[in-house]
């Protein structure tokens, strides 16, 4: 349905001036109301809005990933049904695969806007990426075809569900990047694009590890 | 104007509502009772000096302050001496309330129940209460899932290959001796259901998975209702049984027809 | 409209862009609006089926069977009936009504505005917000029209009840996969609502609007976004784990050796208790979603008809965080009687104690405000006052349930009912109408009719304290909630002319909703032409025509010199100080 509408526009309308002209204006006065720091003065939908709305955005996921760690604690704590669960070996090469997307993206975002050092980081990284993926559902496979499904024990179903609603928010990630290629080629790619991008991207590598921990420490 | 009688009315009404006792809990009859029923008096009393104490100021100020030709309002961001004053006299009387009242919560859920106390395990279902007595030789016997089948009227699963199981006594209405500690077992079978007695002054949810112990001590003989206090599916409103308290004798005599 | 407005940010044309698909703040909170309006009339009137079949059970009507061949088979409703229209009632009241109108709908029409922006941080993700919602309620409604009917387990939904599948009652099959499914998305809207409201007060607020000269309808949406932000999320993953547990066949909540109906279930291990502590933990910070922003309207508009500025401002702004952050420490006195550590019980018990002390400041600053005010009783001031006094009466309710002790007999009662729709359902109802009677003029450029109004409140305000402070006794006797039927107790006999009042009065009421209906949509056509500013009020919504321009301020933005509530100013020429007012005509005092 949103699709009807067209594209949010990354680069802003052309920065309005304020018509009251220069200077800062009257200094506030003291004691009408509580004068202090002054706020933001936004002449236009400011560009800062894209980092703050951001860490905006994963505070809510890691309330969702808390929610989900306290359930895998409580859960485990309270039974006596848990068995540890042997984690695919795969897992391990998938996680260096996303800590070096982390880097070559990182590379990429610093080399900008060199087009040919941004480029080929740039495109490392969603190969990384994609091959994380892919390795995510091998090692699906792999648990499957040892007999260990969803329903099989409560550790096989919190892999399941950390897994996949982790693969979720790195496949939005990845379709970020691939947005983003999109508008390389065509032009209108922005640093702050790529910042706020690489960002989350972090974010999902950064919390990918936590995962792995916990999945390893407290199996 | 006219609102500000509105309110007074209603808060008038309210209070003698409440302090006319018209609606209000049974006698209670166990020995946590009154300490309980002395704790909402005390809140009762507290939140209604507040209660009507806001609403008058409420109406008193829509009548003194109502717009008049040639008033002035008078200009003042507030008073942080006042701020401080209120803010601290209601945290201490709030406090003050509520801290005592732990302690009856404390003796009724905290505290072990003495050696003696006689145990009843109850297993909730939808929807109906299963009251399980030891029988004479003291000791609960075993009970499994797959044992459970109410159309053979076993409906908590005893185990009869277990001795101990033999002379159990599963009932679907229960009876205590006055002036004995008790200690019920609460445990259901399917949902979460919840044994209330309002004149024993009792409630505990029943969760599946879980075995909740239950103490009090019954201070007057006489039968109360059982209700279901936890939505447990569509025969909520009907999950009801009955829980005599009988003199030690009679209780005594009615286990022993029970037995039979 | 002037050309640099045009070059600048033009209108979007086209009926579909314009008002359904709209990117613009003002029409997704009217869009906001009207499904909170739409779904606050179908709540009420499952209260109607919920209220008759309480004091009428087995009682024919025709028109039942027409309408629900499923649920009132020959035209008398079934008990898994009731417990269907319950569950939809407080879903619908809940979510899609006072968590979507007085944030969806007064937030994202006036923060904007109020702070002095053109628009919300992210338009285009707040129309996302807007039709994931109503997705969220299609699904809902749906529920209504698949075999089993709506889900019969309550709006907290506790497993395994809700966890089981058909087996443990009707509506708990597909309906209650409608009900989770539903949830989740509705979830997902609020969270990127909510990080939308963050973003645009950090970095959107116009030149001069410091935080403390925003409004506190800004503050109140403000930790109101945060409480979304943090919380919403939580329910996301138990909605999550609960449709595993139902479709998948994990137990995360469902324990081992169940037997329900004399079948034995394929589960072991979970914990229902979880259910228990996910939901509550979200649970508890949604009710201050639904009512602080009716806290701010009321402060705001208390402010406005008494020509006086807030009591206290710093202490109110205080007071919503201290209110906000300890919502997050309490869901554990929903769960005394759940089987939960009794150890625990008493912190919780403690930390419910101290959220009575910032509501108490939030009192008597509204009392403080009033006072040495010149009050003007317009509607929007009745409905406020009304707030005052039913926050009051609602807020003392809840000294008796977060007490362990007291709670023991009275939880799960009416006394429950009784309070948390005093508070919660009623008082935030309060704030939404002081809200409409308010911003009706900006939003639709018309007055509303005053008379109307009037009548509306007399009978709302009468109606809703007859409906709620009977069900405190009900509690006191001891009678449980959600009984499809009162018949099977004997002590529940004694209550049926308590039930009756209790029905006649909550007819009344309800019929009185429909002055309101035609006020609204009469005035919409007909009403009065409004003035730029019919309040005589600071803040930055009415120095803009009524209805605003496309984006707000017709390309200039305002610049702030004042506090939001700067009234009876002594000198000045009229008794309000706009906050766009040069600093330089008047010197502070």
């Amino acid at each position: 349905m949103a699709t009807l509408a067209p594209p949010p526009p990354r680069t802003e309308k052309p920065e309005r001036r304020r018509p009251s002209g220069g200077g800062r204006g009257p200094t506030p006065p003291h004691g009408l109301g509580f004068g202090g720091e002054g706020g933001g003065g936004a002449a236009s939908l400011p560009e800062s809005r894209y980092y703050t709305g951001m860490w905006l955005g994963l505070a809510g996921i890691v309330m969702i990933f808390t929610a989900f760690t306290s359930a895998y604690f409580v859960r485990k704590g309270l039974s006596d049904d848990w068995r540890p669960l042997a984690l695919p070996p795969l897992l391990w090469v998938n996680t260096l695969l996303l800590v070096a997307s982390s880097g070559t993206l990182e590379m990429a975002k610093r080399s900008y806007p060199m087009p040919r050092p941004f480029q080929r980081w740039w495109i490392a990284t969603i190969a990384l990426g994609g091959l994380f993926l892919a390795g995510q559902l091998t090692a699906w496979q792999q648990l499957a075809a040892a007999g260990v499904y969803v329903d099989t024990n409560p550790s096989s179903s919190f892999f399941y569900l950390l897994t996949a609603s982790h693969a979720v928010h790195l496949a939005g990630g990845l379709g970020a990047l691939l947005w983003l290629t999109w508008r390389l080629f065509r032009g209108g790619l922005t640093k702050l694009a790529v910042g706020v991008t690489a960002l989350y991207w972090h974010f999902m590598d950064g919390l990918w590890v936590y995962l792995m921990l916990l999945l390893v420490i407290w199996r | 104007m006219i609102l500000a009688v509105t309110i007074w009315l209603i808060t008038l009404v309210t209070a003698v509502a409440f302090a006319g006792r018209y609606w209000w809990f049974p006698p209670s009859a166990a020995s946590h009772g009154a300490a309980l029923d002395g704790q909402f008096v005390i809140t009762l009393l507290v939140t209604g000096v507040v209660f009507i104490a806001a609403q008058v100021a409420l109406g008193y100020l829509l009548i003194r302050y109502k717009d008049k030709p040639g008033a002035q309002a008078s200009h003042s961001h507030g008073s942080t001496k006042m701020e401080i004053v209120w803010t601290s006299a209601t945290a201490i009387l709030f406090f003050l309330m509520v801290l005592p009242g732990q302690s009856i919560w404390a003796d009724l859920y905290i505290r072990e129940a003495p050696a003696d106390a006689l145990q009843i395990e109850i297993t909730g279902q939808q929807f109906a209460w299963n009251m399980r007595y030891p029988g004479p030789d003291g000791q609960f016997g075993r009970t499994s899932p797959e044992l459970m089948d109410d159309s053979a009227g076993n409906p908590v699963g005893l185990d009869f290959e277990d001795p101990a199981a033999t002379d159990d006594l599963v009932l679907p209405t229960m009876a205590i001796p006055v002036d004995r500690p008790i200690e019920l077992l609460l445990r259901s079978k399917d949902v979460t259901h919840s044994f209330f007695v309002r004149e024993l002054r009792i409630k505990q949810d029943t969760v599946p998975g879980l075995m909740i112990p239950l103490r009090f001590t019954a201070t007057d003989t006489g039968q109360f209702e059982i209700a279901c206090a936890e939505l447990c599916g569509l025969g909520h409103h009907r999950m009801r049984s009955f829980i005599d308290v009988l003199s030690e004798a009679d209780y005594q005599q009615w286990l022993a027809d029970m037995s039979e | 409209m002037s050309d640099t407005h045009a070059v600048h940010h033009p209108p979007p044309s086209g009926f579909i862009q314009k008002y359904v698909f709209s990117k613009d703040h003002k029409v997704i909170g009217i869009q906001y609006f009207l499904l909170a309006l739409f779904s606050v009339f179908v709540g009420m009137a499952l209260s109607i089926l919920i209220r008759f079949n309480l004091v009428w059970p087995g009682t024919e009507v025709g028109l039942l069977e027409t309408l629900f061949p499923q649920g009132a088979p020959g035209g008398i409703m079934t008990p898994e009936f009731y417990l269907a229209m319950l569950t939809m009632h407080g879903t619908i009241m809940v979510f899609m009504v006072l968590t979507t109108a007085p944030q969806g709908g007064f937030g994202n029409y006036f923060l904007p505005i109020q702070i002095g922006a053109l628009d919300m941080a992210f338009p285009t993700l707040n129309m996302l917000s807007f039709w994931l919602t109503f997705v969220s309620l299609v699904v809902l409604m749906a529920a209504f029209f698949v075999t089993g009917g709506p889900p019969t387990s309550g709006w907290t939904a506790y497993a395994p009840l809700s966890a089981l599948g058909e087996v443990a009652g009707p509506g708990l099959g597909t309906g209650q996969n409608l009900w989770i499914i539903s949830i989740a998305i509705f979830c997902v809207a609020s969270l990127l609502g909510a990080l939308n409201f963050i973003t645009t007060v950090l970095d959107l607020r116009t030149k001069g609007m410091t935080l403390m000269r925003m409004p506190l309808t800004v503050w109140s949406w403000f930790v109101t976004a945060i409480l979304g932000l943090l919380a919403f999320g939580v329910l996301l993953s138990a909605g999550v784990l609960l449709l595993l547990d139902r479709t998948l066949g994990t137990s995360f909540f469902i324990p081992g050796g169940l037997v329900v109906s004399d079948q034995m279930i394929d589960h072991t291990g979970g914990s229902p208790l979880l259910w228990q502590h996910l939901f509550w933990f979200f649970g508890h910070p949604e009710v201050y979603i639904a009512i602080l922003p009716g806290m701010g309207v009321t402060s705001q508009i208390l402010s406005v008809f008494s020509r006086k500025p807030v009591f206290g401002y710093r202490a109110m702004v205080y007071a919503l965080f201290a209110i906000g952050i300890l919502g997050f420490m309490v869901w554990g006195h929903h769960m005394f009687m759940s089987g939960m550590s009794p150890y625990s019980a008493i912190a919780f018990s403690l930390m419910t104690t101290a959220i009575a002390v910032p509501s108490a400041i939030k009192t008597f600053n509204w009392l403080g405000t009033m006072w040495g005010g010149r009050i003007r009783f317009a509607t929007p001031m009745l409905f406020s006052i009304g707030f005052v006094s039913l926050f009051v009466s609602g807020g003392l309710g809840g000294l008796f349930l977060n007490q362990p002790a007291t709670d023991v007999y009275l939880h799960d009662t009416y006394f429950v009912v009784g309070h948390f729709h005093l508070i919660m359902g009623v008082a935030a109802i309060f704030g939404i109408f002081a809200g409409t009677y308010y911003w009706f003029p900006k939003m639709f450029g018309r007055m509303m009719n005053e008379r109307l109004g009037k009548i509306h409140f007399w009978i709302t305000f009468v109606g809703v304290n007859a409906i709620f402070m009977p069900m405190h006794f009900l509690g006191m006797v001891g009678n449980p909630r959600r009984y499809a039927e009162l018949t099977a107790f004997n002590f529940l006999s004694e209550l049926e002319g308590l039930h009756l009042f209790i029905t006649i009065a909550a007819f009344l009421t309800i019929a009185g909703q429909f002055i309101f209906l035609a006020n609204f949509f009469g005035s919409l056509f007909k009403g009065e032409k409004a003035p730029v500013n019919p309040w005589e009020a600071t803040t930055l919504e009415w120095t803009v025509p009524s209805p605003p321009p496309h984006d707000n301020f017709d390309g200039k933005l305002p610049e702030v010199h004042h506090g939001p509530y700067e009234y009876s100013l002594p000198g000045a020429s009229k008794d309000y100080v706009m906050q766009t007012e040069s600093a330089s005509r008047k010197e502070p005092v």
